[in-house]
């Protein structure tokens, strides 16, 4: 019994931050079927000792920011992050790592990367295209190599679900663009220890799964 | 151009698989974590399970079954049958399905799709609508699966349902679900017209045309399908897997071909879509 707790104690250790939004069931099994050990929580203990942070989120950016800064994590989460910790923000927990929304108003976001959130605005052209927009669609970039995308092709397709998109001040900062409507805006995201996706991962069937994989495997997150 | 989504369908009686047609006279053809790992493979691009007795007896069996299903099959999964409430809601979520799909208890009070838009977000929240069409040639909207008349007009009660938050609609052709024989274009074509909101479309398909005619003519944004792949299942992988305390097994057992359908599978669907200028996920 010893050992295994020696074990344990030195083992990876990825943190799931539960800010009361969204589903992160679906996230958590992601993470299991390709080995990534995992805990769910929002304590300042669990976001200091954690190995890396995956925020993720499906809901509207006003109520996301809220519930962080009633938790009284938001200088903590980004103090860490700041200083290397891994993080991984999928859907709404990507849009919250730019300087400000203006989902229902303007919202200070949590200004780890700079830019701004945006709403689709799609013309009557075409009546197939819906917002939220909520399908399947393609990504593109120059290069994956060395990123969490490195098993990911060119066009592969993922999904999105989201009404609102980021306009990234520095596109250095973008990986992948994908196109809605005509316009090109930025799905995937990858900053020095920051790697975020507008699509999810865990949603857009093996080729998504890879992404965890290759995340955790180029942060160390894979207990083996 | 947009990728139509090909979406099976799943018709779930206590553990089993079941498919009826009209929505009635079900039968049993396997287990449903097998199906849905072979559409998974198979290139689907989401899974809806639709729990067809829950509303009836209000019974929720299918709460394991998603919990199991969503462990190892990472696409969307849409789950409806008998929710009621925001509880009903919270819990399916919870069991790993992203969406749920609503009908009875929508038409018995139409704020519940607010509420429910309001908690969940309007993407989460996709409002089924079982279309008959009355011999004056008007569309009504009945619930349970067909069984229940409500007098409803299907057109009004679309355009009701996302204004009030519906995020997808799937309509479903309750004269044709099962039969084969083609899916009601007017009533799919009409509805996709005159909402705002994705529409999946159900009910009808037998052979590859019906369901690239559908696509043409009517425009949806996604195509449920159930007997046609199922079917193809069933040929490929001829087993008596099934539970066969519950349900009409009968139909399996007789070997019987289903002869109004040209069955086939997901990626030959696909295939046979792009070739004719449908862009879809392979």
């Amino acid at each position: 019994m010893q050992t295994v707790t020696t074990l344990n104690s030195k083992m990876p250790r990825t943190l799931i931050l539960d800010y009361n939004l969204g589903n992160l069931f679906s996230v958590k099994q992601a993470c299991a079927h390709v080995g990534i050990p995992v805990e769910i929580g929002n304590s300042k203990e669990q976001i200091e000792s954690a190995s890396a942070i995956i925020l993720p989120g499906v809901g509207a950016f006003p109520e996301a920011m809220k519930n962080l800064t009633e938790l009284g994590i938001v200088n903590i989460l980004t103090n860490e992050v700041n200083n290397g910790k891994p993080l991984f923000g999928v859907c709404l927990g990507m849009q919250l790592l730019f300087s400000s929304s203006e989902e229902f108003g303007f919202t200070k976001g949590l200004g780890l990367i700079d830019g701004t959130v945006e709403k689709f605005s799609i013309g009557n052209n075409d009546k197939k295209l819906t917002v939220p927009q909520i399908n399947w669609n393609r990504i593109e970039g120059e290069s994956f190599d060395n990123t969490p995308l490195d098993s990911v092709s060119q066009l592969d397709y993922m999904y999105f679900v989201h009404s609102y998109y980021v306009n990234a001040s520095d596109s250095a900062d973008v990986l992948t663009t994908t196109n809605y409507g005509g316009l090109n805006y930025c799905s995937t995201v990858n900053k020095n220890n920051i790697f975020a996706t507008q699509y999810h991962p865990e949603k857009s069937g093996e080729k998504g799964l890879e992404i965890y994989k290759k995340w955790a495997e180029i942060n160390n997150l894979i207990y083996s | 151009m947009e990728c139509v989504r090909i979406i099976p369908r799943l018709d779930i009686k206590g553990p089993n698989l079941v498919k009826g047609i009209h929505l009635e006279g079900l039968r049993v053809l396997g287990k449903p974590e097998e199906f849905a790992r072979f559409y998974y493979e198979n290139g689907a691009d989401e899974l809806m399970f639709q729990d067809v007795v829950a509303s009836l007896f209000e019974r929720n069996s299918l709460d394991d079954i998603i919990e199991k299903i969503a462990s190892e099959i990472f696409i969307p999964l849409t789950v409806g049958g008998g929710l009621r409430s925001i509880e009903d809601i919270n819990r399916v979520l919870r069991a790993g399905a992203d969406k749920v799909a609503v009908n009875t208890a929508a038409i018995k009070r139409p704020e519940f799709i607010s509420e429910a838009a309001d908690k969940f977000g309007s993407s989460t929240i996709v409002v089924a609508i079982e279309a008959i069409k009355e011999s004056s040639g008007k569309y009504l909207a009945y619930t349970d699966n067909g069984r229940d008349y409500t007098g409803v007009d299907v057109f009004e009660w679309a355009q009701k349902v996302v204004e009030l938050g519906a995020g997808e609609i799937i309509i479903t052709s309750v004269d044709r679900e099962g039969t084969g024989e083609g899916f009601d274009i007017d009533l799919i074509k009409k509805i996709s017209e005159s909402v705002s909101v994705p529409v999946i479309a159900h009910g009808g398909a037998g052979n590859q045309e019906h369901i690239l005619n559908l696509i043409k003519l009517a425009q949806p944004h996604s195509v449920s399908l159930a007997s046609i792949f199922h079917y193809q299942y069933v040929k490929e992988n001829r087993t008596n897997a099934a539970s066969e305390h519950e349900g009409n097994v009968e139909f399996l057992k007789s070997n019987r071909s289903f002869h109004k359908f040209e069955t086939i599978n997901i990626a030959e669907l696909k295939e046979y879509l792009s070739e004719n200028a449908i862009t879809c996920r392979l």
